[in-house]
């Protein structure tokens, strides 16, 4: 079946991967990206997309689509077209659902919903069964099923040994290994970071050593192993230096942090706001700098959201109680696009840092505007205003720390293998 | 006081949400409630026809009864509810149970709670006054402002005092509210306990944390201990009782360091012979019991502030 064809006019191409950024057009022919020298096919569909980026389509390494076992919060649909909604065209979730997606089935199950969704799906498998860091999952098993990594997200590999396993064992399966890094004899019972909001509020503290000792334990591993790893979540600023210093003599680490590290501080708990709480915990005004100077130095490859949708069964409880994390596919956009306002970063390193990166560390089709290419592309116009509301939240849950935040910047149109899966232009 | 001033909290949720001008006129409005309860007649007819619920989550027995004694001098209808903590396992939430108190339209709610922020979040839900009987590891906005009455009433002031909190301050929701309350006030506040249970970022609060039991009581004012909770010592906080109490007790030969007209306080209960000696507990510095009859003039000022406003 042929598929409607696309020309978006006028739009500030950026592809960093191609060396491009400049004011052009692209033709989107069947699914896939065509030459600039090719013909415009007279059943083509023409958007104006002057004063918008057209950009590879946007990968978010780091989501929970809840589904299977939590469908009430989430469920592969509406996350994906709260993705889509987001600008993001892919999205790689985690495992931590139920059951944990510590098998082949779970793995297919997950792509077999996928099919009908607004983005494309990347599995990540669990690093051990059960995720009890016990024993090793079937990570061969799962990347024939189709996932592109694995991780315990949620749970740090307690054992070393197992941690040192799992780096071997999935550079022979071509998967990427993500680390959940909490040491949690450290962090356990922890709700908020330690320091003095937690001394005034009352809240037991997790300090920033519980995530920087483990960081260091997988930095170690991976040199030890000369196998790749990815840390997930970065909050704090010791581990960023971690990172720096590990990169600088070579070892094969990859990091992403989240908006909400290099947006908010600890003061966002203040009236025990559970939309704030999240693990690891938003850090302190210094950390959140160090953040955002790591984003500017290449310390992190990836900004991803951990998007985590809960209900109001989980958030509107005690701030002890409340589940950890919050919602991010939406807003990714539009508060990455502060750093590139702030000149924390460029347009091009949001690009990296959004879609180029995410690709190339989960070894997945994407991140630039190749022709020939399935057209996964997102326009985004960076000027576009708009207030956050609850009533407009697509994702199923609600749980968002930026709910009546006015935000700048969005995407307007997200094309997944040439089908347009969110269009705010027309 | 500021000029213009007027007392304009609805809730008393923590110390640190209040100003010195509040604390000042707090205190000033307790100062003339405690004659109301030497009378022969404890009664005035204030708060008559107003519900006022002691939510508690919590065992307590002399908050309870101190917030029960004062509503009662104020001619107030109170209803005790005792509810436990683990009764959110049984199904119900903090916030129906709330809920539910709040259908029968009381005016007041004293909640005392578990969880850090509880009484923070029912201001959410209900109409109803709420009042901070103690919550979580948070605050205890009622026993910080008796505190501070029972050392004015003492030495005519609180700024430029030099006031000593020895002890658990980690877990102590008393010392998060004096902390902060006594600092307020002008006074300046030494804390001195194990390293393991002070908190960080306690100097951001304007406490100085002291290296030894020398250094925070020396030439203090008032000398508060607070009470060590015996279960502290499975988690490693610290090694036995039996060393805490040779280490960090306060002991006579502590409270000579002090000036000699310091008081000695404590917001009870006392463990004696850990934290505290009984020989201190009972000399006469000590102003323990007098903090009780404090609690009651604070707590009758509280009920009736927060009625001028809802």
């Amino acid at each position: 079946m042929m598929l409607e064809n696309w020309l978006l006019k006028n739009g500030r191409i950026i592809d960093p991967v191609n060396g491009l950024d400049r004011i052009a057009d692209l033709l989107v022919v069947n699914g896939t990206i065509a030459s600039s020298e090719t013909t415009v096919p007279d059943n083509t569909t023409i958007l104006d997309v002057s004063g918008c980026w057209i950009v590879p389509g946007l990968i978010d390494m780091h989501v929970h689509l809840r589904e299977p076992g939590e469908e009430y919060k989430e469920d592969i649909i509406s996350g994906t077209r709260s993705a889509a909604a987001g600008g993001f065209t892919g999205v790689a979730c985690m495992p931590n659902t139920r059951p944990v997606n510590d098998s082949m089935s779970v793995t297919l199950f997950i792509l077999d919903r996928a099919r009908d969704g607004y983005a494309r799906v990347y599995p990540v498998g669990a690093i051990s069964k059960f995720s009890k860091g016990e024993s090793l999952a079937e990570f061969g098993d799962m990347k024939e099923a189709g996932a592109v990594a694995v991780s315990d997200d949620g749970l740090p590999v307690v054992n070393s040994q197992l941690m040192r396993r799992a780096l071997e064992y999935a550079g022979d399966h071509g998967l990427a290994v993500i680390s959940h890094s909490e040491e949690i004899s450290l962090a356990r019972n922890g709700v908020m970071n330690e320091g003095v909001v937690s001394t005034r509020l009352g809240l037991k503290g997790i300090p920033v050593a519980a995530e920087s000792i483990m960081v260091y334990r997988e930095i170690a591993l991976s040199e030890y192993t000369g196998k790749p790893i990815h840390i997930a979540h970065v909050s704090t600023a010791m581990t960023a230096d971690l990172i720096r210093s590990a990169k600088a003599r070579g070892v094969r680490v990859t990091a992403e942090t989240t908006p909400h590290y290099f947006t908010l501080t600890e003061e966002a708990v203040e009236g025990y706001n559970t939309n704030a709480k999240m693990n690891p915990p938003l850090r302190t005004e210094e950390d959140r700098q160090a953040i955002r100077a790591g984003l500017a130095d290449g310390t992190f490859d990836a900004i991803a959201t951990d998007h985590a949708p809960h209900s109001s069964l989980e958030k509107e409880v005690e701030f002890d109680l409340a589940a950890n994390g919050i919602i991010g596919l939406e807003t990714s956009v539009p508060l990455s696009l502060e750093l590139v306002r702030d000149g924390v970063v460029s347009e091009q390193r949001f690009v990296e840092l959004l879609s180029v990166n995410p690709a190339r560390i989960l070894n997945v089709p994407g991140g630039a505007l190749s022709e020939g290419m399935p057209a996964d592309v997102t326009v985004i116009n960076p000027d576009l205003a708009f207030e956050y509301l609850e009533e407009t939240v697509v994702s199923k849950s609600k749980n968002s720390p930026f709910l009546g935040w006015k935000l700048k910047g969005r995407a307007v149109l997200t094309m997944v293998g040439g089908r347009v899966m969110h269009n705010l232009l027309q | 006081m500021t000029t213009g001033y007027s007392f304009s909290h609805k809730h008393i949720l923590s110390i640190h949400h209040l100003s010195p001008d509040d604390i000042e006129f707090i205190l000033a409005t307790a100062d003339s409630f405690k004659e109301i309860s030497s009378r022969t007649i404890k009664k005035v007819p204030t708060l008559r026809g107003r519900t006022i619920v002691n939510l508690f989550f919590e065992p307590s027995t002399r908050t309870r009864l101190s917030f029960e004694v004062a509503a009662k001098r104020m001619s107030a209808d109170t209803f005790n509810i005792s509810a436990s903590t683990s009764s959110a396992t049984k199904g119900e939430t903090l916030i129906d149970t709330a809920r539910n108190i709040a259908a029968m339209h009381p005016d007041i709610i004293i909640i005392r709670h578990a969880f850090s922020g509880a009484a923070s979040m029912l201001t959410r839900y209900i109409n109803a006054a709420v009042i901070n009987a103690g919550d979580g590891t948070h605050e205890h906005p009622s026993q910080g402002l008796l505190d501070m009455m029972t050392v004015r009433e003492h030495k005519q002031r609180l700024d430029g005092l030099k006031i000593a909190i020895i002890g658990d301050i980690l877990h102590s929701r008393v010392a998060h509210s004096n902390i902060l309350g006594f600092t307020k006030m002008g006074s300046r506040v030494f804390v001195y306990g194990p390293a393991t249970l002070i908190p960080r970022g306690l100097e951001k609060l304007g406490a100085t944390v002291c290296v030894s039991l020398e250094e925070a009581v020396k030439d203090a004012d008032v000398v508060m201990t607070l009470r060590i909770q015996k279960e502290r010592q499975n988690d490693s906080l610290f090694p036995s009782l039996r060393e805490y109490a040779k280490k960090y007790g306060v002991t006579r030969d502590v409270i000579a360091l002090a000036r000699s007209d310091a008081l000695v306080m404590h917001p009870g209960p006392i463990n004696r012979g850990i934290e505290l000696m009984a020989d201190v507990a009972d000399g006469p510095q000590s102003v323990i019991l007098e903090q009780v009859t404090n609690g009651v003039a604070v707590r009758m000022a509280l009920l009736y502030l927060v009625m001028g406003n809802t």
